[in-house]
């Protein structure tokens, strides 16, 4: 059996879920950042399969189009996310996301 | 055939890198795993023929946001307890993998329409024109440009020393 649709919309799935499970669970900020990345390269997978798959015979560009704003976005998360972390670690000297409550009820 | 092969290969190596970065107890080295899986994403992407997606993969993920990543461990390292996962490791872990169960039966069951044999040209001029033209995505491409901006001075503007 060849690599179909099927194969990367499994593997999309695979890594979504882990790096859903990272970020749900892990107290480090940087490290739910790391799994947010895994999460929209997951999302990414899923797109570019389809815009090569779900028309027969041609590339759909426009899953990649996609993808490629998708990627621009999370350069920009990336960088705001970051300097928040760095921000919140001088101000109280932790990054783990279990202590930083100032705003819980 | 080899791009099944290469599939393959990329697939179980990318799960693999993935779950090392939320196993593994040093941070740091939970980043460099976190740098292969982006690797082997950009090599699902040349299976799939996006080779522009490829390179823009490893310039953007890797030589940017990766660095920053570990820019930000080095920060931040001397405070930092290990990799440890916090209360909600049981609820979370159900939740994934019933998450996980649905997407793969869905994906698994419903009929796609198989795809034909894969064209040799590659995409990028093609890529080009539908992100230029009067009637793509000219304007989502400016307005991300702006997004992008805002961001780098957002980023300054909270960084910045009082």
């Amino acid at each position: 059996m060849s690599i179909g649709l099927e194969h990367y919309l499994v593997l999309s799935a695979i890594l979504f879920c882990i790096g859903m499970y990272g970020a749900l669970v892990k107290r480090n900020a940087v490290v739910i950042l790391m799994c947010i990345e895994i999460m929209l390269n997951a999302a990414n997978i899923a797109l570019v399969a389809f815009s090569r798959f779900l028309v027969p015979g041609t590339v759909v560009l426009e899953g990649q189009v996609f993808a490629i704003f998708v990627i621009v976005v999370a350069a920009a998360e990336a960088a705001v996310g970051l300097a928040i972390i760095m921000a919140v670690y001088r101000t109280r000297k932790t990054v783990d996301a279990s202590e930083i409550d100032l705003m819980k009820g | 055939m080899a791009v099944d092969v290469a599939f393959w290969i990329l697939a179980v190596l990318s799960v693999v890198a993935a779950l090392a970065v939320i196993m593994l107890r040093d941070v740091f080295r939970a980043a460099l795993f976190l740098i292969l899986c982006f690797f082997t994403v950009a090599g699902i992407y040349v299976t799939l023929n996006a080779g522009f997606l490829a390179a823009v993969q490893v310039l953007i993920y890797i030589g940017a946001i990766a660095i920053l990543l570990i820019f930000a461990i080095m920060f931040t390292r001397d405070a930092q307890a290990g990799n440890p996962s916090g209360r909600l490791r049981l609820p979370a872990g159900v939740a994934a993998v019933v998450l996980l169960g649905v997407m793969i039966s869905s994906a698994v069951t419903y009929g796609w329409l198989e795809g034909g044999e894969m064209s040799e040209m590659t995409s990028t001029g093609g890529l080009g024109q539908l992100l230029f033209s009067e009637n793509g995505f000219v304007l989502p491409l400016e307005i991300a440009g702006v997004m992008l901006l805002a961001a780098a001075l957002g980023a300054i503007a909270i960084m910045r020393e009082k």
